[in-house]
């Protein structure tokens, strides 16, 4: 039943020459959920994460994103989806509303659509005063905001984040998560990776990346059972102390 | 078309917000119109002379007198001895030394021929050669001018003589400007199309943006386009600029049709955004990017047939130059400007811009990928 999955993945691989990034992972991620992807710098997660997104071609392996096969249907894959990356990608030589215009458009909104939505969500985000601003006056949490309403403007299926709240202070990135939260009560598939361990907590389920291999998949509770460990950063911890790769 | 539409508008915007492109498409031009064909002027003027006289006499004062009234030399000094003179070219002070001999006036008269020594500075080898040429002209005018004053006296019959008189077909007054000013147009074209382009791509690889573009259902070729229309549109605005200071200026008005050029010039920009775009898929960095750019606008500009005669270089040379499209907008800017030409005469030129425009728009978008 491949429909009701919104990422499926089969021994999907990925090689830079001799070095394995991706070795033949296996997973699913049901509709609605949100799956937190994590694993140490180097682990393997974006480039994981940039194979679903279409912008890199497996060596190996299968999968699909919206029940669309990921080697055939890639450019039908990316109306389906929205992407953050984890560097900042708005235009900040454009304005707030500029670039929500922009991205609106590209995914074939019509202009009443766009006009409607802008204002829904520059009231949601509290940038009515700042929606002629240039972005790249605005502080880092309010472009991390800015950044993922515009990756969810177009209504995608699944919601790919890289590193969202990279840099972003405590209280901004819970509000990040109420807006993850708000977004997969809309029914969108969140796909998130992370280093926050107490993010790792807020997810339906987890996967736990080692050397480019998935370690770990389940609740974040039964993981903790799994392991024996009172938090999520006990269990990583311990899968990650065997890690062999250093920093990217 | 819808998504042409938003891109355009975009590109539009971040054009117009950047104080630099801006001061680059608009001040670039002028600038370089107005000092550069100033600047390089080809006529070699203010050659300096030294000359060694030993004679002292009548006859060798009227020559030195004769040779700077010409208005190509400065006499930088007359010295008394010829080592004096040498330690001046030594010093750059000269140019030219002119050494007339002792009893120069008293064997022209006596034995009807006299020498005069000429020493080039060859460091500034086409001043000095040039000026060597010149001085050769003067001297030989200055002879047909004694002999003609001393002939009655000698009884000997007059000797016949062949006279050049030149006509300058298509810029008659010779004037350098007429030449350069066109071919700097043509230049100036060529690095806001092909620089530009470059680096506008490349900058949003290096911020990243690109890649928020790559995973959006946009079309590859919507997204070219969208960059090339701006900088097409830019390139034309700069060449009416260009046209605009030619006249105010120089007065230059082309003496054939601007419809040709524009015509020719719509896809010569083609071309070169093609060539912008190339650079952009081959490089990460807009350092990269600059510095690959800049290696070819060397050799565009200095095989392009501007500063020196493509028809000079060795053959080897001139096949490059086949392969550079400045050559031909030059040609077309010299032919329709200064000859007139109809669209007609250009048509061999007009096809192989549009076949390099085909080849390196082709060569571009085949090596821009979305997916790595």
């Amino acid at each position: 039943m491949p429909k009701e999955k919104a990422i499926t993945a089969e021994m999907l691989t990925k090689r830079f020459g001799d070095f394995i990034a991706v070795n033949a992972i296996s997973f699913e991620v049901d509709k609605g959920e949100i799956f937190g992807f994590l694993g140490a710098n180097g682990a393997g997660k974006t480039t994981a994460m940039r194979m679903f997104c279409g912008l890199s071609l497996p060596s190996s392996g299968k999968a699909t994103v919206a029940g669309l096969d990921i080697y055939k249907d890639n450019e039908a894959i990316k109306q389906r989806i929205g992407y953050m990356s984890q560097k900042f990608s708005l235009y900040e030589d454009l304005t707030v509303k500029e670039n929500i215009r922009f991205y609106g458009g590209i995914y074939g909104k019509s202009d009443t659509y766009i006009k409607k939505e802008t204002e829904i969500l520059l009231h949601q985000l509290e940038l009515e005063a700042q929606a002629n601003t240039l972005v790249g006056a605005l502080p880092l949490g309010w472009k991390q905001k800015l950044a993922f309403s515009v990756a969810i403007f177009h209504q995608p299926d699944i919601v790919f984040l890289d590193e969202p709240t990279g840099g972003v202070d405590p209280v901004t990135r819970r509000e990040f998560w109420n807006m993850i939260y708000e977004a997969a009560a809309k029914g969108i598939t969140v796909f998130v990776t992370t280093h926050y361990l107490d993010e790792a907590e807020y997810c339906d389920r987890v996967s736990i990346m080692v050397d480019g291999v998935i370690a770990a998949l389940d609740t974040p509770a039964a993981l903790k059972k799994q392991y024996h460990a009172s938090g999520m950063d006990e269990v990583f911890q311990q899968l990650a102390r065997g890690a062999k790769r250093q920093d990217n | 078309m819808r998504t042409l539409r938003f891109l355009l508008q975009k590109e539009f915007r971040q054009i117009f917000r950047d104080p630099s492109i801006l001061r680059i498409i608009f001040m670039m031009p002028i600038i370089q119109l107005i000092i550069l064909p100033m600047a390089a002027d080809y006529e070699m003027k203010n050659i300096n002379l030294v000359v060694t006289d030993h004679d002292h006499s009548v006859y060798s004062r009227q020559l030195i007198n004769k040779i700077t009234a010409s208005g190509y030399f400065k006499l930088a000094a007359v010295n008394n001895s010829y080592q004096q003179s040498l330690r001046d070219i030594e010093a750059d002070k000269a140019d030219l030394v002119l050494e007339i001999p002792v009893a120069f006036e008293k064997k022209l008269i006596r034995e009807n021929t006299a020498g005069t020594f000429i020493a080039v500075n060859a460091i500034n080898g086409t001043k000095g050669n040039l000026g060597a040429a010149y001085i050769r002209t003067i001297i030989q005018d200055y002879n047909q001018e004694i002999r003609s004053k001393l002939l009655p006296f000698s009884g000997m019959p007059p000797q016949p003589q062949i006279a050049i008189t030149y006509a300058n077909w298509f810029n008659p007054q010779m004037n350098y400007k007429f030449f350069m000013v066109p071919g700097i147009l043509v230049l100036l074209l060529t690095m806001v199309g092909a620089n530009l382009t470059a680096i506008n791509i490349v900058r949003e690889k290096e911020i990243g943006t690109i890649e928020q573009i790559n995973v959006t259902p946009i079309r590859k070729h919507h997204f070219i386009l969208g960059k090339l229309i701006p900088f097409w549109i830019l390139g034309l605005i700069v060449m009416t600029l260009g046209f605009v200071v030619a006249r105010v200026v120089y007065g230059i008005s082309p003496a054939g049709s601007f419809l040709s050029i524009y015509a020719f010039a719509a896809v010569y920009l083609l071309a070169v955004l093609g060539l912008g775009l190339l650079v952009s898929t081959y490089s990460n960095t807009q350092q990269q990017a600059m510095l690959v750019s800049f290696f070819i606008m060397m050799i565009f500009v200095l095989m392009g047939g501007l500063y020196t005669s493509i028809s000079s270089m060795p053959e080897w040379a001139q096949w490059i130059t086949k392969l550079n499209p400045v050559s031909y907008f030059i040609d077309v800017m010299r032919m329709v400007v200064l000859k007139g030409s109809s669209m007609k005469d250009i048509l061999p030129q007009f096809f192989t811009i549009t076949g390099f425009a085909f080849v390196l728009n082709g060569w571009a978008v085949w090596n821009y990928r979305k997916r790595a």
